[in-house]
This record gives C-alpha cells, structure tokens and sequence, in this order.
C-alpha cells in the first residue's frame, strides 16, 4: 500500500520516556484478529490507556490533552519484541507520522519505514532536551525535515541530523514502498532463483 | 578486504538478488512460512495489486497462534479468530500454498512444525511474519521475522529488501553445569546483553557449548536470539544436523541429497574471518536462570535476589515501573515465591526433549494444587511422542493433563490467558506486561524450573528436587 508523501513535519509531539517500549504494549495481541488493516489506532497503548473496564487510565500520556502532534517522542529501545506490523500501523492510524527515539528496535523500525511512519533516531543527549523541551512547553514545535535530515527543536533551534538510507529516504519523499519495486524486477529475481542449490 | 567469510556471509552473498545503490539489498528467500495472524493484510495486497504468488511451493501455512487448544475437532467459538482461519485456508486455496490448518495431522507452531517435516534446511533463507523465526537458525539457516509488507513482498516476488546486519560471535566455552538447559543458556546471555544489544547484528553461536547441544537446544538458543534485539542466531550445521534433516518429508533424497550434502558441508566460518563483535561466555557462570521483571534481559540465577536498580545500567524510572507491575522489590528472593500457573510450550520449550525434562521432574510427585498447569505440546508430532513415549501416562499419574498444539498461553490469542494479577512460571519467551494475557505477571524460565514450580506451587531451585532423584 502506498502513502502519504514525507517531508517536512512541523507539530507537537507526545512524550513517551519509557525505555524499552514492545509491540506487545503498543498493540495487544488480542487486537490482532482483523483480517483487514481498519481501526488499529482505536487500541494503540490499549492496556496502558484504558482501565479493564474501559474507562481511560487519566495518567497516561494519550489522555492528557495537554499533549498532541504528529510525533511521538518514545524512550530507548522502542519497538523490541514481536514483528507484528500491527504496532507501525496502530501508530500510524492514530495519526503519527514520525517517531523519535535514542534507539529502535530493528523490525519495527523496517515496518514503520514500508508504511510510511518515519523513525527518526537521536543521540541520547538530543532526546533528552526533546524531553525537557516538552516538558517546560507542551506546545513547543518540533520541525523534522526528511530532505535535510535534521530534527529541530523550533523554539530554541537546537538542532540534530539523522541517519536514514538514501532509497528508503527516496521511498518515503515519494509515498513508494519496496513492493513496487520488486514487483518491477520479477524476471530478474525468477532468472536468479534458477541458479539457487536449494 | 578478506576473503575470508563468516557463516552468515556465505549464505546470505549467495542469496543477493542484487544490492540496490545507497539502499538495502533485495534478498531472495527460500522457505516462506505463514500464519493466520501476520498473513490476512498481505494476501489482501496482492490482491489489490493484482501480483498473485510467484513461487507457491517455496510458501508453506499453518494455524497456530489464534488455535484453541482444547477440542480442536469443535468449531472455534470466537468468530473474529475462526474468521482468521478460514482466511488462511482461502487463500492457501487460492494460491497453490500448502496448508496445514486446525486438526490437520502436521499442525502445530510454526517454528516447530518446519523443521520436524524438513522445509527447515541448512543454509536456506527463511522467513515469516513472525520474530521467533530466528529459531531455524539452529540448523546454519539465515532465518529471521519480518512485517506483513514483507510478507506481501515474499508472497508477490520471493524477495524482502534487506540491508546486512552487522555480524556478531557469541561463544559459550566449556561444559554446563548440573541443571543448566539450552533455555538457562539463552537466559543468561540476553541478561548479560540486555533486550537491546545485540540489535542491528546477525548473532552465530559457537563453542563447546553449542557443539554438544541436541538440535532441540539448539531451536531454544536461536529462537531466543530476538530477545536481546538480534536480527536472528545461527549455528553451523554438523553431523547432527545432517542426521536430523535426512529422510524428513521435504528433505531431498537421491542425487539431491549428496548435492545439498556437498553445499552444507561448506557452511562454516572460515578460520580468521571478521566479525563486528565478539563476546566469550563461560558455561561454568551459568546456573538455572528466572526472569523478574517485564522483558526477557530482566533475569538472573534463579539462587540470586532481584538487583537494585543502583547497580544497573538503564532507566530508573522504567525499572522500577517493571517491578512494580511484577508486584517485586529490589532485593527479594525469587526462590519460595507462590506461583499460581505453569505454562509449558511454545517455539522456544513446546519440544518433545522439552517434555522429557518436565516430566523427569515430575515423575514420582504431584501437582501442587494451588498451581494450574498448561501443558501445550508444540505440534501433533510432540504430542504422539509424549504418548508413544510413555510421558503422558507419569503426567497423568502425577495430576497434570495434556492439551492441544498451538501457540497457546505464549501470546494469550486464544483462552488461555493468565489472569490479571496471577503469576505464572513460563517456558516461553516473553514477560512482557499483559503478554500472557491483560495483567498477568510471567517469569520465564527452563521445563526443569517450571516442573519444580508445578510439583512444589512456589518458585524451587530444580536442582534440588533433582538430587532427590539421582
Ligand atoms: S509460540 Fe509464541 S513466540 Fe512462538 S510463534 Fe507462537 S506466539 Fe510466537
């Protein structure tokens, strides 16, 4: 499936400074028996946003409408765990476009770029004054720009580049995903795959 | 540049399709295993675009993780997860894939049912929709989980886009002390690495260690590689890999067999070639290992008392939120703890070796009845074992009853779900808070500690039960 185009986003961000964040918590496994890619925003943090019976836990981060924006500004090690593409898709459904953290974790980080959620990782150091940025100014603008690579905090203009490949960046400014480009190359896979001892 | 190259090297080089410029490399893949959960969205995408399956016998489906595992021969009563099976058997209908759904005689978990019928070969690329893939590492096979985009992917073209992780050794030397098991193994080493450390690197395992595990042991060691944030784990196939493919339904025979014996036999790191890191472990450091916290690099000797936060590396914050959701406090013994179930199955300990160990313990001694036991073979394969083997009959005798394959209490899909606020002693692979379903609290360890939970209803060292015993 194809995506919104990426490259500049100017928003708010949420805060999120848990390390180690699994894809177990971003979606529970019992919200995975859709047969269709529909509505996985809806339990995004299912169990850290709602109490058993359904009431929303009023401390969590997704509840406080002080906090909102197109990022979300996760601690170290976000994503680990299970591959469940689920995860990507319940943080792109609920409306994030990016990421950011210290560290991801490798499969989510692959799924968030084949779908159009950008990963954006920073030094500890940056992501720290993410933190406090937020912290002191809810309100404070984050100014992520693919073309650059740079990650901004607008107020203060500290500044930060991020790594992403040069065909993944390709893919993201232009809403392509690897599929369409396999597709494209299938005479060359089916001549390779004569060659294979398996 | 040297010549020389690692396992890993030499099975994925020849698998390069071709490398894309700036980007990744297009990685061709030859087994394709598929499940109900991760599989619906992508056959949905080839669908929409009209691609259809490339090669449908490189593809091979099963239903594990949203199967019951009482009464298989009812329908499922859940509609969303029955809707989810019968999704699967469609499309493996509609496009020539074989499939080995609910009741089928070759059921069972994914990772387990490839290699006992052979589609798990050594140097294969394999890959499915799931993380614990890295379990088909265990046989010198490149084997890792992917996206259901990539599933897409593989399904349309055979091929995922891959950048090459990083290469890292982990070899454990010397000989396992009394009561240490491939899962303590794994354990200890995801302790000392952390969730996180060995993220962006494929892991090969070597040393005596690894040389002298069963190719059971072996699937626990790989599959847990995900664990500390590795891509997969591999091990370079030997005589007893060979032995344990041969004469396997998807096992080649004949001429292809001394063909595929000829490639195999090359499938080793050449003496002096490079890896990114190297790490050296000593298997006398290892005792039976318990995890206390909420992922899998939060264990320890199952002897030792839960760390302070002080002397850890990482957030405070988020250790202490870990305990607190385990109800612990830095400092206690994990040893004598009440315990009120004991999962054993899954990918990582659902084996019939698995059983073995379990019920070695068990034998002679009664459930405790403050303990409600799961007992979920990986597949029909190790459920007729345990039968033909005479398990069941001391697991009867012993109080504890057998259920059905699948996936089971390890990811909570289907009903057996731990219930909120109750601890369980699991031979599967993850703690992480609600995996055993919404507010369970799991500790993760070996069949030998979850039969000596099961037999004594608290956290007990196996060792000593097994010295009753020798
Ligand atoms: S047993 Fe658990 S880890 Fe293994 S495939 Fe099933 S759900 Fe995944």
């Amino acid at each position: 499936m194809a995506y919104d185009k990426f490259e500049i986003l100017n928003s708010t961000a949420v805060p999120l400074p848990i390390e180690n964040v699994d894809t177990d918590q971003i979606i529970p496994a019992r919200f995975l028996k859709a047969t269709e890619r529909k509505g996985f925003g809806d339990n995004l943090f299912r169990d850290w946003r709602y109490n058993g019976d359904n009431t929303p836990k009023s401390d969590f981060v997704l509840n406080n409408p002080t906090y909102s924006g197109k990022i979300l500004v996760g601690g170290k090690n976000f994503g680990s765990g299970s591959s469940r593409e689920h995860a990507a898709w319940a943080v792109y459904d609920y409306g994030f476009r990016c990421v950011i953290s210290s560290f991801f974790a490798d499969i989510f980080k692959g799924n968030c770029l084949n779908i159009g959620v950008l990963p954006v990782q920073v030094s500890p150091e940056f992501a720290a004054k993410v933190f406090a940025a937020i912290e002191a100014d809810p309100n404070t603008e984050i100014s992520v720009n693919l073309p650059e690579q740079t990650v901004t905090i607008v107020k203060t203009g500290e500044k930060e580049s991020f790594d992403i490949n040069g065909y993944k960046k390709q893919n993201m400014l232009n809403g392509f995903d690897d599929i369409d480009y396999l597709n494209n190359i299938k005479s060359e896979i089916s001549e390779f795959a004569k060659e294979l001892p398996l | 540049m040297s010549t020389k190259k690692t396992l890993f090297d030499k099975v994925w080089d020849s698998h390069v399709v071709k490398h894309v410029e700036d980007g990744p490399d297009v990685l061709f893949i030859d087994r394709h295993l598929v499940h109900e959960v991760t599989s619906p969205v992508a056959f949905l995408g080839i669908k929409n675009r009209k691609s259809g399956v490339l090669f449908p016998n490189k593809t091979f489906a099963t239903a594990d993780h949203n199967t019951p595992t009482i009464n298989q021969h009812l329908p499922v009563a859940d509609p969303l997860s029955a809707n989810q099976l019968k999704a699967l058997e469609e499309n493996a209908k509609e496009h020539g894939i074989s499939h080995w759904g609910l009741g089928h005689e070759k059921n069972g978990i994914v990772h387990v049912v490839g290699p006992e019928y052979g589609i798990t070969q050594p140097g294969a690329t394999i890959v499915c929709g799931d993380s614990h893939t890295s379990t088909h590492g265990a046989f010198g096979a490149i084997a890792f989980g992917i996206g259901t985009s990539e599933v897409e992917m593989v399904l349309s073209t055979q091929c995922i886009m891959q950048p090459k992780p990083k290469k890292m050794r982990i070899n454990v030397e010397g000989e396992l002390n009394f009561g240490v098991t491939p899962k303590d193994v794994a354990l200890y080493i995801i302790s000392q690495l952390t969730t996180s450390g060995a993220t962006g690197y494929f892991v090969e395992y070597a040393g005596d260690v690894f040389e002298n595990m069963t190719m059971e042991g072996r699937m626990t060691v790989c599959n847990l590689s995900i664990e500390m944030g590795a891509r997969g784990g591999m091990i370079a196939p030997d005589e007893k890999t060979f032995e344990y493919v041969k004469g396997r339904e998807f096992t080649p025979t004949g001429a292809a067999w001394d063909k595929a014996m000829a490639y195999w036999k090359t499938l080793k790191t050449d003496e002096g070639a490079e890896f990114d890191k190297e790490l050296t472990f000593s298997a006398s450091d290892i005792e039976p290992m318990i995890t206390y916290g909420t992922n899998p690099g939060m264990g320890m000797g199952i002897s030792k008392s839960i760390p302070n936060a002080e002397d850890l590396e990482g957030g405070v914050a988020t250790y202490k939120k870990s305990l607190g959701y385990m109800a612990f406090n830095e400092g206690e013994d994990m040893i004598g703890k009440p315990i009120d179930f004991v999962f054993i199955g899954s990918c990582t300990n659902g084996r019939i070796e698995d059983f073995r160990a379990f019920t070695s313990i068990v034998k002679g001694r009664k459930k405790a009845d403050n303990v409600t036991a799961w007992l979920v073979p990986g597949s029909h394969k190790v459920e007729s074992a345990i039968k033909e083997e005479g398990l069941l009959d001391i697991l009867t005798e012993a109080g504890f009853e057998l259920r059905e394959p699948g996936c089971s209490a390890c990811l909570a899909m289907n009903d057996d779900k731990v219930p909120a606020g109750k601890l369980a002693v699991s031979t599967s692979n993850r703690n992480f808070e609600g995996r055993q379903g919404p507010g369970s609290r799991t500790l993760l360890a070996s069949p030998l500690v979850a039969a000596a939970a099961a037999v004594t209803g608290k956290v007990t060292d196996p060792r000593e039960l097994m010295k009753e015993l020798a």
